[in-house]
């Protein structure tokens, strides 16, 4: 009597076990014999939020570009038109800032990777192995150490009484004022991207295979010869997916250009950011924001051919 | 092939390029403990005062909290969400596989006005007021590849055989999982979430879109540097935030040691 409610629980919690593992097994089962559906359930959670939460907003975003916005009500008005670029392309202003973003974004790419290319070719070809892991975490501490931080180190540089002025001073030269110019957001912007060009170029070096060199220095190629024609085509993807993240990340930039830009040194950026935000004018945001989109999607497609994605 | 010559200007190049990326950060170090209220150098002397008065700041107390609570939510979200997406894709065939991996790298490859600036239309198309949670919800979004990133070259590495063998020998699905494939992975998924929070922690500019009245540390830091405002206190919470990001990161390499999905 005294130990029958033990044996009933026993044996219920034995059935109960029993029927979860089988049904674990069942469940196993199915989805191994039907790998669609186990497909379709990983795949739904992060499907559904990008294309839901992001691709939806992206689409949206491009279609209220042709919208436009009621100066006096500020509401939305939903008629087809094309006035919001007609009024970006129409004005001087307007025009020059997005030269101007798009010239610093190419500028800085093209710096970065002057700087970055023979940085990474030092590292696979001569460092030592242990030099190697030593330079890679150094790129690596820059490359996600704070953004705001890295571009307020530069303000403390270029201050009037800053870092800058003060070695100038030291080698006997004039002290400059180089703050808050367009050349304070060129060294800025390419100082702050630079590790994202280091590590993708390195990546596309480390995988030519070493035999390649050799085989081109064989055939009597001399040494630029070889630079040119194999290892240069070899590194174009790592070039390419650094350039992406140059390129884009400094179209897409506003704060840069508050913090040390000038007055005059607004980027795309910031007439977005003051549309969204204080004129609540989000048509013509968007309509101004589709240019860099446009620019980045072409660049994208043309990346994605060369390989880049695989480096990145 | 390389001549003595390019040698030493490739080294020299090296050296050039390291001081380059390390001197800012050297300096952030120094201001830091800057012991006058004026931002020049040489500094005048060394103080810790900043630290206590930058401690004792409410302010920079609220958006610290608000910070780690946000990168904590969206790093978990990430984790769940590109571990699937990373799953899925190294699996199975399936239709559109190629868009999915181009799909999640989007929020980041995009200019980030351009993330910012959807996320704020689609919370505002919503009728959902912007807050604590579109802060979580915009740093998700682009925290996914991060994870995704790790845990694909992961799985790419590891042999599928050991899973075969374990079904084989009679384990179901989920033993399996739990016994041979999280084992394998778990280091990825750390390294992933850790990154995943460094990006989270230090972001500003979707941050500016999807925050309402709330700040995040970095908003902070932009606003008071923007306002020229409390600038000793910056210094200390600019090397607080610098150290904070990259303690997670050289964890994260600890763990993967490996180059590939280290990359953003």
């Amino acid at each position: 009597m005294n130990d029958r409610p033990h044996t009933v629980s026993v044996s219920t919690s034995d059935r109960l076990s029993a029927v979860l593992s089988g049904a674990v097994r069942r469940v196993s089962v199915i989805l191994w014999r039907k790998p669609g559906l186990s497909a379709g359930l990983l795949l739904a959670p992060p499907l559904g939020w990008f294309l839901l939460i992001y691709i939806a907003a992206l689409a949206a975003l491009f279609i209220s570009a042709f919208w436009t916005t009621d100066s006096f009500t500020g509401e939305i008005d939903r008629t087809w038109t094309l006035s919001n670029f007609q009024a970006i392309f129409g004005s001087e202003t307007y025009r020059l800032i997005a030269l101007r973003t798009i010239f610093m974004a190419a500028a800085v790419t093209i710096t970065d990777v002057i700087l970055a290319f023979p940085f990474a070719y030092f590292m696979v070809r001569l460092a030592s192995q242990r030099q190697r892991v030593a330079l890679f975490t150094l790129v690596l501490v820059p490359l996600w150490s704070s953004y705001l931080a890295r571009v307020y180190a530069w303000r403390l540089i270029f201050a009037h009484e800053g870092v800058l002025n003060w070695v100038l001073h030291g080698l006997g030269f004039q002290s400059i004022e180089i703050g808050y110019t367009n050349w304070a957001m060129w060294i800025v912007f390419s100082y702050i991207w630079l590790p994202f060009m280091i590590m993708p170029i390195y990546a596309a070096l480390e995988r030519i295979p070493y035999s390649l060199f050799e085989a081109s220095l064989d055939l009597g190629a001399k040494a630029w010869r070889t630079f040119f024609k194999v290892i240069l085509p070899l590194a174009m993807p790592g070039v390419v997916a650094g350039s992406i993240f140059s390129f884009s990340l400094t179209l897409g930039d506003y704060i840069t250009p508050v913090l040390v830009g000038g007055p005059g040194s607004d980027f795309i950026g910031n007439v977005v950011y003051a549309n969204v935000g204080i004129a609540n004018n989000v048509p013509f945001a968007a309509a101004y924001a589709s240019i860099p989109l446009v620019v980045m999607g072409l660049y994208l497609m043309a990346a994605r051919r060369s390989g880049a994605f695989d480096v990145m | 092939m390389e001549t003595k010559f390019a040698r030493i200007a490739l080294a020299a190049w090296v050296i050039f390029v390291l001081a380059f990326l390390f001197v800012p950060i050297i300096l952030i170090f120094v201001y830091a403990f800057n012991a006058s209220n004026i931002q020049s150098w040489p500094i005048p002397g060394l103080s810790l005062r900043w630290f206590v008065s930058a401690w004792g700041n409410q302010e920079i107390r609220t958006a610290l909290g608000l910070s780690l609570k946000a990168g904590v939510l969206a790093t978990s979200i990430a984790v769940f969400l590109g571990s699937s997406a990373a799953f899925a894709v190294h699996r199975f065939d399936f239709f559109g596989k190629e868009t999915v991996s181009f799909m999640v790298v989007l929020p980041i490859a995009l200019p980030g006005i351009i993330t910012g600036m959807a996320l704020n239309s689609f919370f505002v198309f919503w009728g959902l007021g912007l807050s604590f949670w579109t802060i979580v919800i915009g740093h998700a979004t682009f925290c996914i590849v991060i994870v995704y990133n790790n845990v694909i070259a992961r799985l790419r590495r590891v042999p599928r055989s050991l899973e075969e063998a374990s079904m084989d020998l009679g384990a179901d699905a989920w033993q399996t999982f739990r016994r041979i494939t999280l084992p394998m992975i778990s280091t990825s998924l750390v390294a992933g979430a850790l990154l995943a929070f460094a990006l989270s922690f230090d972001e500003v500019i979707v941050t500016t879109f999807t925050a309402g009245a709330q700040n995040t540390l970095p908003l902070w830091i932009f606003g008071a540097i923007r306002l020229g405002q409390r600038l000793p206190e910056v210094n200390v919470v600019v090397l607080f935030v610098m150290s904070l990001t990259f303690l997670p990161v050289l964890l994260a390499y600890k763990l993967t040691n490996q180059a590939g999905p280290m990359v953003k």
